[in-house]
């Protein structure tokens, strides 16, 4: 569904990704996992062509997206859930995941679509009316992902959705996520959270200096030797 | 007391169009992050369009609203895609590059008009520019009334605008996080060029209500533009709820300035103001009404 090919990504002189290949199939749950400046957001970032490549291709569904701009990808049933939520904060629990749905075809099922996300994440319920930026950190990262939703993707990016959350918050993000992966999502996430990650995935590829180290079965890769090291400290 | 009532009067009344103007600036000012110098200018450009409909064509102000709205809703849309938005590109590098641009386009405006019209005070002078009504003791100036009911017409139909629609929502949310904006599928440089025109429009018509009262020469618009600049920072940059409370701030403070002190001095009445809300309040209003 998603493929990446020989990419190239530099911000000026400095270049963050080398070379990157990788593919998502329809149905899958992927994870790109890597330390801190590993180029994990740069890669998502890319595929939403909010930072164009220098050299390489990115393709949806078979067709090349990278050079389309950033706006016009969410209309091909790509949504993008940004690393620190980007919530819109002084608007509304509800305006927000209104902005997810402003394609023709997102905005004929609105409502409908509105009424499921909600019922995904009944603390939303609670507080429809509330400004986003007055939310607690597990609430604006759900609206992120609700908001998400509300484009009634075929594809959804999640990048770094534990962010700044407390174990238990994140072990119930993960598990949303998972939940929306059941119902038939394909999913493409980014973690630091290496562990609990490649347990839920079904494969996974570990990002280094910009370039991917290695690649398999999350379950693998949990076993691996290098990845525990690099990790896991073991 | 009379005349105390008096000048409050007139102050509000000259307030509300003082928020339209406001209201354009901030509206830039959240969108782009830029204070549009050329603001008054663009007001300027608008008066001459009123005044040569009425001079040449015998077209009264308010139907010229319908007239000089859009074209400078146009006007701010053409500088905002030809001339602002190129700079974006090295905006990480020189952000001001774009503030300096709408400094020499208010420039190239004034002196554009200058050529065309000379420096001479014009006027427009309709049948009811001298009418006054009266409730009680109060004098209230006819144009200025129906100006001020415009204007807070406009106002009303901006707000519908933002709140409700989801064009006006992608305004407000491509000021608010516009990386977020174009992952949601907006288009922000369409946004960006949108938001100028509507600036420019709301500019436009504080203009045209502004003519039956003002004299008119091209020098008039670098006055309105810090006229503009100071409403936006007694409001709080970018809050359009504070444009309208530092608009109507600024007009109650000259009107009692001209009163009280001297008509000359009602000019430095607002630049106090100015003066004290960056000094103790930083936030501009906005920080009160935390909205």
């Amino acid at each position: 569904m998603l493929e990446v090919k020989n990419l190239n990504v530099s911000y000026g002189d400095v270049q963050v990704l080398w070379d990157v290949n990788f593919s998502v199939a329809e149905g899958e749950f992927v994870v790109l996992v890597g330390a801190n400046g590993a180029g994990k957001s740069t890669m998502m970032k890319a595929v939403s062509s909010l930072v164009s490549p220098m050299s390489g291709e990115i393709s949806f569904n078979g067709r090349r997206i990278d050079t389309l701009p950033a706006h016009s990808i969410i209309g091909l049933g790509l949504a993008h859930v940004p690393e620190g939520r980007q919530l819109f904060p002084e608007m509304t629990v509800k305006e927000n995941l209104e902005m997810g749905a402003l394609s023709p075809a997102a905005k004929l099922t609105r409502k409908e679509t509105y009424q499921k996300a909600l019922s995904l994440f009944p603390r939303l319920r609670e507080r429809e009316r509330q400004m986003a930026g007055t939310l607690s950190g597990g609430e604006q990262q759900m609206c992120a992902i609700a908001r998400g939703l509300m484009a009634r993707p075929k594809m959804m990016l999640f990048d770094e959705p534990s962010l700044g959350l407390s174990p238990v918050l994140t072990q119930e993000v993960f598990r949303l996520v998972q939940k929306i992966h059941e119902e038939g999502m394909t999913i493409l996430m980014v973690e630091q959270n290496v562990k609990q990650t490649l347990g839920i995935c079904d494969r996974a590829y570990v990002l280094e200096n910009g370039r991917i180290l290695m690649q398999g079965k999350g379950k693998d890769l949990l076993e691996d030797q290098k990845v525990k090291e690099a990790f896991l400290g073991i | 007391m009379d005349v105390f009532l008096q000048t409050l009067v007139s102050g509000v009344l000259i307030g509300g169009i003082y928020a339209l103007i406001g209201i354009g600036m901030t509206l830039i000012m959240g969108v782009m992050h830029i204070i549009n110098l050329a603001h008054g200018q663009l007001m300027m450009v608008a008066m001459y369009i009123t005044f040569v409909l009425y001079q040449y064509l015998g077209l009264d102000p308010y139907v010229s609203l319908f007239i000089a709205m859009p074209a400078l809703f146009l006007l701010g849309a053409v500088i905002q895609k030809l001339f602002l938005n190129p700079l974006l590109k090295v905006d990480s590098i020189l952000p001001e590059n774009q503030v300096l641009m709408t400094v020499g386009i208010g420039m190239v405006l004034t002196e554009i008009v200058r050529i065309i019209f000379g420096s001479d005070y014009k006027s427009v002078t309709t049948s009811y520019s001298g009418s006054v009504m009266y409730l009680g003791d109060i004098a209230f100036n006819t144009p200025m009334v129906v100006a001020f009911g415009i204007a807070l017409a406009l106002t009303a139909g901006l707000f519908y605008f933002l709140l409700r629609t989801d064009l006006g929502k992608s305004v407000r949310a491509t000021a608010q996080n516009k990386e977020a904006a174009r992952l949601m599928g907006v288009n922000a440089e369409r946004i960006t060029v949108l938001t100028f025109g509507i600036g420019a429009g709301l500019v436009a018509a504080a203009g045209t209500l502004l003519l039956p009262i003002f004299y008119l020469f091209p020098d008039i618009g670098g006055h309105f533009t810090l006229k503009a600049f100071v409403i936006t920072i007694l409001g709080g940059l970018g809050s359009t709820v504070g444009a309208i409370f530092g608009g109507v701030v600024l007009g109650i403070a000259e009107s009692f300035g001209a009163t009280y002190l001297s008509m000359d001095l009602k000019d430095v009445v607002g630049m106090v103001i100015f003066l004290l809300v960056l000094i103790f309040l930083p936030g501009g209003l906005k920080r009160l009404t935390k909205i």
